[in-house]
């Protein structure tokens, strides 16, 4: 029961000490956990204090780059961990690859909708309205929808294994379609996104710099939180696969 | 590695049996004519006035639904003996080659079929033909590929005929919008070097995809 508590302080440290005798008890936690919280304080104080170029149109609204553009970054790296470990499944058969894969799908979907909501509050103050039928928005409606797809693909197998490897061809039969949605079809089109149909993207505003010194770390901070929740589930569902 | 000859056989397999159960491609036409007869309909006596952007659209909303029908019969409705036989008999690489290229040819006639007929009800305001057929065939061939292996992956599901379209449709997307704006060119009669990019785009994204498929789809049939 002991052990138990202690576990519980280490955020799942457990696993690795298990019941050899000798638990070794840290009361640390990670360091990129720390790091994830560090960086995200930082994104979000620096991201509302310091000062950002002042342009017509965005004015303030240029402050969503530390949170709407992150949001994708994060999205795309852990749709990209879901990939891998989809591939990974494949090849080893291991349930735990096909958890991976699965939560972090997951994440990427509520990465995803943030993303999507972020955009939409700031397409409101600077186009005028929450959804305008740019191409990229509806790209990255359309994105989701495949990982929406996923989801209810898992839910109409029945069997853990064809569920686990059918699963796995879908989603990497997907994400290509995701590069090209999010990332070629808005570059073709004329599209007000910054960066898409020759609009100035982040350079442009990036007048000294500073705006780096916190998009950057914010890309980190956000993408370290969305693993960190990845992590936990992933460890919930091998602790309840393990346990029935 | 491909086996050419296999491939052969495959698709000629596939024409066989096709020819010799009948009712499925005459339904396929008839699905094609009678979509194409109730846009008439619904639009009634001002066909005339169709504006092009909507003949186009609506023209590629019809294909879509057929191919996702015409092409969701290639593994759903196969029986399971006959595919354990085939998984005896060929190799998965050989199976979905062949199946690809066959629905291409399947779906590429349903097209001409389709636009004829689309044309003799409601009119044809294209002034580029040829492009507009290349286009076709381009999107005969993009469909089929998607199509194919998706319709894999959902005959391997319960509810199948209901994920076939979720599955597929967010995927055809990127293609759609690409087809819809090279045939808006061809109907605009416009330069053709100024849909070249996205004849290009089109095609690497089909080759991205039958290289996916060709991946993939060991995975798949191993079961």
């Amino acid at each position: 029961m002991q052990f138990l508590t202690f576990s519980f302080l280490t955020f799942g440290e457990a696993n690795k000490t298990g019941c050899s005798g000798n638990p070794k008890i840290t009361l640390i936690m990670k360091w990129w956990k720390i790091l994830g919280i560090v960086l995200l304080a930082y994104t979000i104080i620096a991201g509302f204090l310091v000062p950002a170029p002042r342009l017509d149109i965005t004015n303030e609204t240029i402050r969503n780059q530390y949170f709407h553009v992150p949001m994708w970054f994060a999205m795309m790296i852990i749709l990209l961990v879901s990939v891998i470990y989809s591939i990974k499944y494949l090849r080893s058969n291991k349930a735990e690859h096909d958890f991976i894969a699965v939560e972090s799908a997951n994440v990427g979907i509520l990465f995803g909708i943030l993303g999507i909501t972020t955009g939409m509050l700031w397409a409101q103050y600077t186009w005028g309205a929450f959804w305008n039928n740019d191409p990229k928005q509806t790209c990255a409606a359309i994105g989701l929808l495949v990982y929406f797809a996923y989801i209810v693909l898992r839910n109409s197998i029945e069997e853990e294994q064809t569920r686990a490897r059918i699963s796995a061809v879908y989603n990497i039969f997907a994400f290509p379609v995701l590069i090209a949605l999010l990332y070629v079809i808005p570059r073709y089109t004329d599209s007000l996104h910054p960066g898409n149909g020759g609009n100035p993207g982040f350079n442009m505003y990036d007048l000294d710099s500073k705006m780096r010194m916190i998009f950057y770390p914010a890309i980190i901070g956000w993408t370290l939180l969305g693993v960190w929740v990845m992590e936990m589930r992933y460890k919930l569902r091998k602790f309840e696969f393990y346990n029935n | 590695m491909v086996n050419l000859r296999e491939i052969a056989a495959l698709v000629k397999k596939e024409a066989l049996l096709e020819w010799r159960q009948r009712y499925a491609l005459n339904g396929m036409m008839l699905y094609v004519g009678s979509t194409v007869f109730i846009c008439y309909l619904s639009f009634g006596i001002k066909t005339k006035q169709l504006v092009p952007a909507t003949w186009n659209a609506l023209f590629w909303i019809i294909l879509l639904f057929t191919a996702v029908n015409a092409i969701a019969k290639s593994f759903i409705q196969e029986r399971q003996g006959r595919n354990l036989y085939m998984y005896q008999l060929a190799s998965p690489q050989g199976i979905i080659l062949s199946k690809i290229l066959y629905n291409s040819l399947l779906m590429a006639l349903l097209s001409f079929i389709g636009y004829t007929f689309y044309t003799l009800v409601l009119g044809n305001p294209i002034e580029d033909q040829g492009l507009f057929i290349i286009n076709l065939l381009l999107g005969a061939f993009g469909f089929s590929t998607t199509l194919t292996m998706v319709s894999g992956i959902a005959s391997k599901a319960a509810n199948s005929s209901t994920l076939m379209t979720i599955l597929s449709i967010p995927v055809l997307v990127p293609m759609l919008l690409i087809l819809i704006k090279i045939s808006k060119n061809a109907i605009d009669g416009l330069e053709r070097s100024l849909v070249i990019d996205e004849v290009v785009i089109l095609m690497s994204v089909n080759m991205m995809l039958i290289a996916v498929s060709y991946l993939l789809f060991p995975y798949l049939w191993r079961s």
